[in-house]
């Protein structure tokens, strides 16, 4: 009888045991008799904020720099070296971050949500490459961001893909660029950080499969240069847009091209040399312009669809979001009693939220990501239908020239074009 | 004749160009002014919310450094200086004592001393925490819960995407502003 009613005390006192201790300090502070001083903790602070302004400051130096070597000084020696300095600034030091890469997604978050302000120097980060693209083109790419130079300085052969791959491969920024910009901006994760190939090596220290997708991108990038920038690369993505309008761009010849062809072959090993094509036969106008309007009209029509498929598959990206997957997850078990053994979950019952607050905040977030989604999806649409009806134009050059999108300025041409080498000797 | 047509195409390129130029230079110029409200000179840093912090061990192995930048810290004025410490001893640790078979921390990182009749002070070595939370645990269901977790801002590296946030089960991770580089637990649980 004893027995049972002191069991009984220990499962009351057990369950209460819990509310008793979150009320109060379960141990009052010691009055100490002999003059013991309380320690005081060590609270270190971060690195100053003037550091910050001070890469910034560096930012604009080295994006200088790299357009006068680029454009005026036309050095592919002088564009490695600034290779090396940003990759020891900004990614060795600066441990590379924030990138302008990144920034991406603290520009969408900031846009979408009231919560979060941006600190001005990442604002700064994001737009000044974009300045430079629209004075000089992709100068930043050339020499300043830190994961175009760790490519750039291990690309030592270059093997050409099919013009088909390529282009696909192409299209994976403006898929990644899409998704990056809706996950941030609907606060669930940002992806370009998590899937950032280099900064493993940057901070000497990092998750393996970071470090072996970092390595394996190098290794690739060897043979196939850039491989992160050209088939990955979100910010590419409106680098190359901001590019394409660029007032000064590099040059693959200083004075007149001759049509020598002697840099169509090997010169450009991402593929953005556009050739002479003044000589080709003459098409009917007739057929061109029917093309050119079947593609014009494929443009809202890609859209529409591209909208339509994202909303659709709206409810599957929000999974993303961890109020999303906790909700899912609370509901599994309370409808088909899968155990919910996650460490969400289980902090989730220890704090005290209902059920129905969690319900609530899925539907919302669910309903905020259909929205978003439409327009994802539309963005994707419109870029695919834009870049199918670019093909149907037909331009004609009497020179060959880099693509002001694609080209990374990285001076590789240069050696290739006789007009410079001649000019080159005549002044030495 | 064929220099008329030419020079058609000529203006038209030339009007689209601009016109791509101007649509370009539009968000460049739009986005500090949309963004002029939510802009702040100030910078952020990651930090852990201690009250909502469920000491679950993630930190330790979710940190992008090793060993993480989060690591267990002390609040002396919360702390009861007991000498049956939760958050030193294991469980079920079979006497009172300093030895290393007794103690909660895998590293070894938490030294007891005595102060005087009956209590004890405890104090963690940084160097050698790795953030496993085991103490903090121990403290937070057996204590006072004076031991908690911190990300350590001249350890941090402050990454855009704190992975230790991604990972946090009880979403006690968030951004905070430079001003307020550390929580500080003033208030027992």
């Amino acid at each position: 009888m004893v027995k049972k009613f002191i069991k009984i005390i220990l499962v009351l006192f057990i369950l209460f045991w819990n509310n008793v201790a979150s009320a109060q300090e379960r141990f009052p502070r010691p009055e100490f008799q002999t003059d013991y001083v309380y320690p005081e903790h060590q609270m270190p602070l971060h690195r100053s904020q003037t550091w910050e302004y001070i890469d910034v400051g560096v930012l604009i130096a080295a994006l200088l720099v790299t357009s006068w070597l680029a454009i005026k000084k036309r050095s592919r020696k002088g564009l490695i070296m600034m290779s090396v300095f940003s990759l020891a600034y900004f990614g060795f030091f600066r441990k590379g971050c924030v990138c302008a890469v990144g920034s991406v997604q603290n520009i969408a978050l900031a846009l979408f949500n009231d919560s979060y302000t941006i600190p001005l120097t990442v604002l700064l980060f994001f737009i000044i490459p974009l300045v430079f693209a629209l004075l000089f083109g992709r100068v930043f790419c050339a020499g300043v961001c830190p994961l175009g130079a760790i490519q750039e300085l291990t690309g030592f052969r270059s093997v050409k893909l099919p013009k088909s791959v390529e282009s696909v491969m192409a299209s994976i920024p403006f898929i990644y660029l899409a998704l990056a910009v809706l996950f941030a901006a609907m606060e669930s994760q940002f992806i370009i950080c998590k899937y950032d190939p280099f900064v493993g090596f940057f901070r000497l220290n990092g998750k393996y499969t970071m470090i072996v997708f970092g390595a394996l991108l190098i290794i690739a990038g060897i043979f196939i240069n850039r491989p992160y920038c050209r088939y990955l690369c979100p910010y590419g993505v409106l680098l190359n847009i901001f590019s394409r309008f660029a007032e000064k761009h590099l040059t693959i010849t200083p004075a007149e091209c001759t049509n020598c062809r002697l840099c169509e072959e090997e010169a450009c090993p991402y593929d953005a040399i556009l050739p002479s094509n003044a000589d080709r036969p003459h098409e009917d106008p007739a057929v061109s312009r029917k093309r050119f309007i079947r593609y014009f009209l494929l443009i809202p029509l890609f859209t529409a669809a591209g909208g339509f498929i994202f909303y659709n598959s709206a409810p599957a990206l929000s999974a993303i979001h961890r109020d999303v997957k906790l909700a899912r997850e609370i509901r599994a078990e309370n409808e088909m009693g899968v155990k919910a053994i996650s460490e969400a979950a289980s902090a989730f019952k220890e704090s005290g939220q209902t059920e129905e607050e969690l319900y609530n905040d899925e539907k919302l977030v669910v309903s905020r990501f259909k929205k978003a989604s439409l327009w994802t999806g539309g963005f994707l649409g419109l870029s695919l239908g834009i870049s199918l009806f670019g093909m149907t134009m037909r331009k004609t050059r009497t020179e060959y020239k880099p693509h002001k999108g694609k080209c990374f300025s990285c001076g590789r041409c240069f050696k290739y074009c006789p007009v410079e080498v001649k000019t080159k000797t005549e002044k030495s | 004749m064929m220099k008329e047509k030419n020079n058609i195409y000529e203006t038209r390129r030339r009007f689209v160009k601009k016109f791509g130029k101007l649509l370009a230079i539009l968000p460049v110029a739009g986005l500090p002014i949309v963004l002029l409200k939510k802009t702040s000179a100030k910078g952020y840093v990651w930090q852990i919310d201690p009250y909502k912090c469920i000491a679950c061990g993630l930190c330790k192995t979710s940190c992008i450094l090793t060993p993480s930048a989060s690591k267990c810290v002390r609040e002396y004025a919360l702390c009861g200086y007991c000498d049956l410490c939760g958050g030193y001893l294991k469980e079920g640790a079979k006497s009172i004592g300093t030895g290393a078979e007794l103690q909660m921390c895998p590293t070894g990182a938490i030294t007891r001393k005595f102060v005087e009749e009956p209590f004890f002070e405890y104090t963690v070595d940084e160097d050698l925490c790795d953030g496993c939370a085991k103490c903090v645990k121990g403290c937070k269901d057996f204590g006072n819960g004076s031991l908690y977790m911190q990300i350590k801002q001249d350890l941090c590296v402050n990454c855009n995407d704190c992975s230790i946030a991604r990972n946090c089960p009880a979403q006690a991770v968030a951004r905070y502003t430079d001003d307020q580089q550390y929580i500080k637990k003033d208030r027992p649980v």
